[in-house]
Parts: C-alpha cells; structure tokens; sequence
C-alpha cells in the first residue's frame, strides 16, 4: 500500500475480536483441558484417581519451582540456580539425616530432628538466592550471569559434598531421633500426597502475596516500569533481593520433596529443572520482560507440560519425541501470547 | 481566570533560598531563589536546559541540592526522597508519565503508599473508593480498575494528577502537564487548577506554551541558563516580555553563508501519519519537500514529533503511513536497508546508543554503514576500505591520531563528526540530523555545522532538528516549526524572528502553515 490513509488493521468487527480475545486469554487452561482430553481417549488408564496422584505429584515439584521463578520473572530477571539448588538441598537433607553436624572440638555429632533438618535445608536455599540477589543489586551482575554461575557453584558445592556419589537411605535412626524424613515424600492426608498439600499452601500463599500485599504489587511495578516504581518510592534493590530469596527458599522445597521421593539424595538431581520451571511460567503467560504473570496460570503451566510429558509416556510416545513435542508447546504458547497483545493493542488503536 | 481574590494577598508557603546544583562538567542551578505563593499558579519559564526541571526535582525530593535550603511555613526542611516530599505536602507531575502500564489505574495512584490492614493486606475496596473520589475531583469517570496501557494519554495524565494529589499536597509540581492533553482535556486540567487553588493548593507549573501561562498564571519567574532571570506578577508578564527574558540578545554563533543555489526537491512527503498508541499521532499529516542543498532546521519543543518524523522517514515505525519518495521514487514500505540505498541517511540523537559501536576504532565505526561498498567475493578489502576511511577522516578534521583509535577516546564533537561521516560513506543525498549538537561543546557545535554546510554545498539536502532557537538561526536556510505532530510553520530564515518561531512551536492545534515550502528567494 503506497499511499493513502490506512488505519492499521483492527477492522475486524469489534464482537469477533473480543470472544477472539478471550479464548487466548484462556489458552493455557484451555491448552490443559485439551491435552487431559486427548490423553484420556489416548492412553487406557490415564484418567485413573491413582494416575492423577502420580501426575500431581510430579507436576508438584516443577510448580515449586515456577512460583519462585514467577516471582523473579515478574521483576524482569531470571533464575537459573533454582535445578541446581535442588541438588544442593537435597545433599543439604541427606547429610544432615545420616552423618548429623559433627563437632570435632567437642568430639561429639548432634543429629538434628526432621523439623530442623527442613528448617536448615530452606536456609540454605534461600541463602543461595540471597546471594544471587546481592550479585544483582550491590555488584550489577545481570541476572542471567549471576545465577548462571550460581548453577556452577551450587552443583559443584553439591558434588563436593560426597565425591559425587548419593547418599541413600535417608530413613533416620530411632536412637538418635532422626526419623521420619521420608514421609515428606510418600505421606498422605486424605489419601492425598503430602507434597501436593504443601503445593496448594505455598501456591496461595504465592497467590496472596503477589495480589493482595504492598510488596506484591510493588514486584508487578518494578517489573512493569522501574523508573515510575522508584519515583514512587519503592525501594528497587530490595524487592529485587526479595525475590531471588523467594526463588531459593522455594528451590528448596522442591529440593526437599524429591529427596523425600527417592528416600535418597543424589547430587546431580533437579539438572534442567530450571528450564521446565521457566516454561511453565512461560506457558502460564508470564511475560519474560517482567510485569505480566499471575502464579495461578503458573500453576496451570506447569500441569500442562507435567501431563504433557508424563501422557506422552504412557502412549509409549519415544523420550525423543516427547522433547521436539515440548519445545514446539512452548514457543507455540508465546506465539499465541504475542498474537493476543497485538490484538489488544490493535483494538485500541482502532 | 479571575484575578486573584481581593480580600488578602497571598502569602509565601514555600521559598527556595540560594538553590545550587552541581553535576560534574556543569552547573545545572546556581543561586537561584524561587518562592511559591499559596492558592496560586507559580509559573517557571525557560529554555531546555534553563534548569526548570532540576529544580522541581529538588523540591520534590528525587534530587538534593548542592547547596541552598528549602523554606516552608518559616522551618527549614529537606526532602531526602519522593514519599518523604510528598509526606511534608509536595506532589509532582512528571514530565515523561511515570506509570507502570501493567497496572491498574488504583494500584498506580496507591503504589509506595498503599492503604493497607495491618501492613500486609492492601485494602482494595477503600483504595478504589480514594481513587475514584480523586478522579471525580478531577472531573474524570475513569474506571479505577482499568489498565493504565489501556488509558489514552491524556487520561494517563490525570491517573498522574491524581497520584500527586493522593498525599493531600499543599504544592503540587506540574511539570508540562499540557504537553500529551488534547484542547479539552487541557481546558479540563484548567479546571481543575482553578478548584485546587480555591481549595488551598499551591500549584507550580512549568509550560513552554506561553499562551497557556499568561492565560492561568498569577506568578512569573523566568531561568536562563541555570541563573534566576526575572520575576513579575500577573499583569506584568506579557508573551513579548517572557520572550525577551527568556532568550536575552545574547549571539550564538557566525551564520554560516550559503555558497550554492537551491536545487530541486529530493525528499518529497506527502499526508505522512503516525499513530500513537493510545489515540492521536505522533506525526500528524506532513506534508514537506528537501531540496538539494538547502539546510533545515526543524525546531520543536520535547514531543513535538521531530524525532518521530525522521523515524517515520528512515523506516523505522512501521506504523508510519504516507507518501515518501526520494527524486520521485517511492521508498515507503522499504526497509532501512534499502531507504539507505536509495540515498537516505540518519544521524540519530543518541549517538552513545544507536549511532556508535563502542567497542570498534574510529575507522571500523566509519565503514560500517558500508561495507557492502568494499566487499568483494564475501570479503571486506581492506585496501579499499582504507582508501575511504582515510578520505573521510582528512575530510572531516576528526581529531583522533589515527582511524585505529578507539571511538571512546574521542570528544563528543569528534564522535557526532565520526557518525556524520559513517553516514557519508553511504553516498547519500538526503541526511537527516536529530539533535546533532546535543552535548557537545560551542566550539564543536561550530565545527559540526561547518560540516553541514559543507554537505549542503555539495548538493546533499541536510535536515536538521533541534530544539534551539540560536541554533536554528545559526545554520538554517529555511526553518520548519513543528507542534503536536503538525508542521506550523515553514518559512525562509530571515522571515523566521524567535518570536514567530516560538509562538508556531506552542500551537496547539492550528492547521498546518503552509502544505508547500515557501520560496526561498
């Protein structure tokens, strides 16, 4: 088109448009509806209460780790540390369970019980994503470096701790008072899995604070212009420490949970975790530029790609194809983010 | 715009007393003393870079001064940041909006100060409540719970007013409120300025549409250069006067003389348009022709579309629409790359970000725009693309020791004449400059508008905007006023006096001055 005054597109009729709006609006939840179909006329028993359970509890420690990456996300950074704290934590867990706090000087070993092994783990994690914070704000290392040596470290620190080898069962000795760990993993309340309780307490929590607190809302802010937020006296740094530390503590949870799982800890546990929890934030609709993301389309990211990979397999669905299948998801969904923002901004135009 | 009551004279609610600011290589403020009147409009005119704006953000508490002190209701007092400014009664507009447009209108006007149950759950309901009771004082039925991306702009503003006005301030800072508003939304601001100074408020407010402040000011200081120039009150202060207080007599700089006849039009726009997000446009139907050899000045103030039109122009908004032709060829809809073939170029206004590769040398910078002019078989000659890094170093007197130096070693004016040149080796007829004199030197300024000169001689049409009366005077052949996006003003230089200059440059909404480009005899 040469000359003339053409408006920009957005011709469309203004009804179209908004039910257009709407669906990709829902396109995650949408998405996971599709795909819990498809797999239930797919596979024979994938809509089994005790499938559901095993589904859940995998889907669990990806979503641990998506709300803590939601949080960073929605500041604008990212965190990369998070597969790798999970290792740590666990190795964290499992030294402390079999070999306790040896203090030398005194010659004596205090076997801390499970309540302080979790408290201790979750220090620990959220130790390490103060220090990312403070690399970020006090030293301007962008985030995606900071928390990529971080990896580095933490899985090295990880591997350190027992020559790379695992430390296996983690079931504590009634002498020293230390049982119980396992049942972090394995329990039930209501025939539910404990980790999916626990799941459903931090993601409100999450919820909560993102929507409802000062705090919260300052993260959207800082995420959305960081300029407007310091002008109004939002103090940058520290909500950006904040949710470094949020991501660590959360890394640990999920550090927690699979070590519980295996009644073991392996050093090399939680590799690549980091990616699948961006992607569920990624699918769930948070913007990677900051600003825009909820924790509960986190949540439903995270059971899309959770049923996703675990459908696939009880097709029979090869590793390798089931890899191609999960990449195409996720650019898929910020295809189809990027086709609804131009449709809104379109219609405002317009 | 009744005169000011009668009754009492207002009194002195805020004095600024020996305000300083130093920012290392200037002195942005020096001495000056600024006192706000209650239940007035306090108007602060200047120039860009007279230092308005520093001084608002004092007292508002984003800057410290050097030295001076602030003065309210007889206390000293020092606002160590925006909240603590807007705890003591101090609200401000700022210029650029200041919103995140991923939030709502409430969470914008509450966010640093939320109303909250026991410091953990932000109580929604009272907010939005506040919210609305705020914007229906400011006459708007905004949805509280509306995004701010999805607001026009004008609306935007308001969210702004209504953020300042959250803290209950005694003095609000409006800082070229006007600026994104259209006419009515501004005859709204107006009042709502007028409720506010009945209601106690002392407003300060800084414009550059002079009819705008003669209409609704009651006290005129006037800046210039950092320094406190004049004040008067309402009455005394006439267009003529604020003018003259404002741009002094002082000479910028020798007039450069035009040694070559004006040629044909090269560049030629026609019914160019840019729409802004949120409604309106940025470029607002232009319609202009560049002729070979002829220098112009495009003068606007901040926002006026300058920079936008060469963008439109260069192929950098794809939203741009119109008619855009270089010797009669049509280049709209061509990408950069081939608008640079077909004889275009832009030097940008952020040469730091967008005209430099820091980290090449002087020649590498040189070259780049290029490369294809010295590449054969998929390789870069090195003798050729010497042979025309040397040429234009001479050419241009680029004081560096050699084209090895690295770029970042070199003065501002050295770098601007590195970016001109790296335009030059693209052969092209048309180069567009935006804001070319920005921080660099007198001296330099001199020697980058001898470089125009020179180009224009040669037979290229040189465009450039800025946003300085002595410079457009300095160098111009024919002088294009632009405001809101509109052309309102199109005139040889020697018809072009400041005073027609700026009073085209503050016009709201006037239809373009003239479609076709005046004779220049």
């Amino acid at each position: 088109m040469t000359n003339t005054v053409a408006t920009p597109a957005a011709e469309a009729p203004k009804g179209q448009s908004t039910l257009l709006l709407l669906l990709l609006k829902l396109r995650t939840f949408i998405a996971l509806i599709a795909v819990v179909v498809f797999f239930s006329l797919m596979a024979p028993n994938f809509v089994t209460v005790a499938n559901a359970v095993i589904v859940s509890k995998h889907v669990a420690i990806n979503a641990f780790l998506a709300i803590g990456m939601t949080f960073v996300i929605l500041t604008g950074g990212i965190d990369l540390s998070v597969g790798a704290i999970v290792g740590l934590v666990g190795m964290v867990a499992g030294a402390l369970v079999l070999y306790g706090i040896p203090l030398e000087m005194f010659g004596v070993v205090i076997y801390p019980n499970v309540w302080e092994v979790i408290g201790i783990a979750l220090l620990v994690g959220t130790f390490v994503g103060l220090i990312n914070g403070l690399l970020i704000t006090r030293m301007q290392v962008a985030p995606f470096i900071a928390t990529l040596g971080m990896l580095y470290v933490a899985r090295g620190t990880a591997l350190l701790m027992s020559g790379g080898s695992t430390f296996p069962n983690l079931i504590g000795k009634p002498e020293f008072g230390n049982q119980g760990f396992p049942a972090l993993g394995s329990g039930t309340i209501l025939g539910i899995p404990l980790s999916i309780w626990l799941l459903l307490v931090v993601a409100c929590i999450a919820a909560y604070v993102a929507t409802k607190t000062p705090f919260g809302r300052q993260i959207y802010a800082v995420g959305g212009n960081e300029r407007a937020a310091t002008l109004s006296g939002v103090s940058v740094n520290r909500v950006k420490l904040a949710v470094y530390m949020i991501s660590g503590f959360c890394a640990a949870i999920a550090g927690l949970v699979v070590a519980s799982q295996l009644v073991a800890s392996h050093p090399a546990s939680g590799e690549t975790f980091e990616m699948n929890a961006i992607a569920a934030a990624v699918l769930g609709g948070t913007s990677l530029s900051g600003g825009r993301g909820t924790i509960g389309g986190t949540i439903v990211g995270a059971f899309v790609i959770g049923v996703l990979s675990d459908g696939l397999v009880m097709m029979g669905v090869s590793e390798f194809w089931q890899m191609v299948i999960k990449g195409v998801v996720i650019v898929g969904a910020v295809i189809l983010d990027q086709m609804q923002r131009r449709i809104a901004r379109n219609a405002r135009l317009g | 715009m009744s005169a000011l009551e009668r009754s009492d004279a207002p009194e002195i609610i805020l004095r600024a007393e020996k305000m300083t600011r130093v920012f290392p290589g200037t002195v942005a403020l020096e001495d000056v003393d600024f006192d706000v009147y209650e239940r007035s409009v306090n108007v602060l005119i200047g120039e860009n870079g007279a230092g308005k704006s520093t001084l608002m953000r004092i007292l508002a508490g984003v800057d410290q001064a050097t030295s001076g002190r602030i003065v309210m209701g007889g206390e000293e007092v020092r606002f160590s940041s925006v909240l603590d400014a807007a705890k003591k009664g101090i609200g401000i507009v700022f210029q650029e909006l200041n919103l995140c447009p991923n939030l709502t209108v409430t969470e914008n006007i509450f966010l640093g100060r939320d109303m909250t149950m026991g410091g953990v759950h932000i109580d929604m309901p009272r907010q939005r409540e506040r919210a609305r009771e705020l914007l229906a004082r400011l006459e708007h039925d905004i949805d509280p719970d509306t995004l701010v991306d999805d607001l026009r702009i004008g609306e935007q503003q308001i969210v702004e007013i209504a953020k300042a006005l959250a803290d209950d301030a005694r003095v609000l800072i409006m800082d070229e409120p006007t600026s994104a508003l259209s006419a009515s939304e501004v005859e709204v601001l107006f009042r709502v300025i007028a409720e506010l100074k009945k209601s106690g408020v002392a407003i300060i407010y800084i414009s550059h549409r002079l009819e705008e402040l003669v209409r609704i000011g009651d006290y005129f200081t006037v800046l210039r250069d950092g320094h406190f120039q004049a004040s008067a009150p309402k009455g005394e202060a006439t267009i003529p006067w604020i003018i003259r207080q404002m741009l002094g007599t002082s000479e910028f700089a020798k007039r450069q003389q035009r040694e070559v006849k004006v040629g044909e039009p090269v560049l030629s726009v026609r019914n160019l348009k840019l729409p802004r997000v949120g409604g309106g446009y940025l470029v607002d139907d232009v319609g202009v022709d560049f002729r070979a050899g002829e220098i112009v000045g495009i003068y606007g103030l901040l926002g006026a579309g300058r920079s936008e039109l060469f963008e439109s122009l260069f192929g950098l908004r794809a939203d741009a629409r119109g008619t855009v032709t270089i010797n009669g060829k049509s280049i709209d809809q061509l990408p950069v790359s081939k608008r640079i073939a077909a004889g275009l170029f832009l030097v940008p206004e952020d040469r730091q970000r967008d005209g430099l590769v820091q980290n090449l040398t002087v020649g590498k910078n040189l070259s780049l725009a290029s490369l294809a002019k010295v590449t054969k078989l998929f390789t870069v000659q090195n003798g050729a693309e010497r042979k025309a890094i040397d040429a234009l170093f001479r050419s241009l007197r680029i004081k560096a020791p050699s084209p090895e130096t690295p770029i970042t070693s070199l003065s501002g004016g050295n770098q601007q004449k590195v970016v001109i040149g790296k335009s030059l080796m693209t052969e092209p007829r048309v180069l567009l400059l935006d804001e070319p004199t920005r921080g660099i030197d007198i001296g330099a300024k001199e020697e980058v508008f001898r470089t125009m000169r020179e180009l224009a001689d040669q037979g290229l049409a040189v465009v450039f905007a800025t946003s300085d009366l002595k410079e457009v005077h300095a160098v111009s052949d024919r002088v294009l006023v632009m405001s809101q996006g509109r052309i309102t003003a199109d005139l040889p230089d020697h018809e072009a006096t400041d005073e027609v200059i700026v009073r085209a440059s503050t016009k709201g909404h006037a239809a373009p001055a003239h479609d076709h480009p005046v004779q220049d005899q």
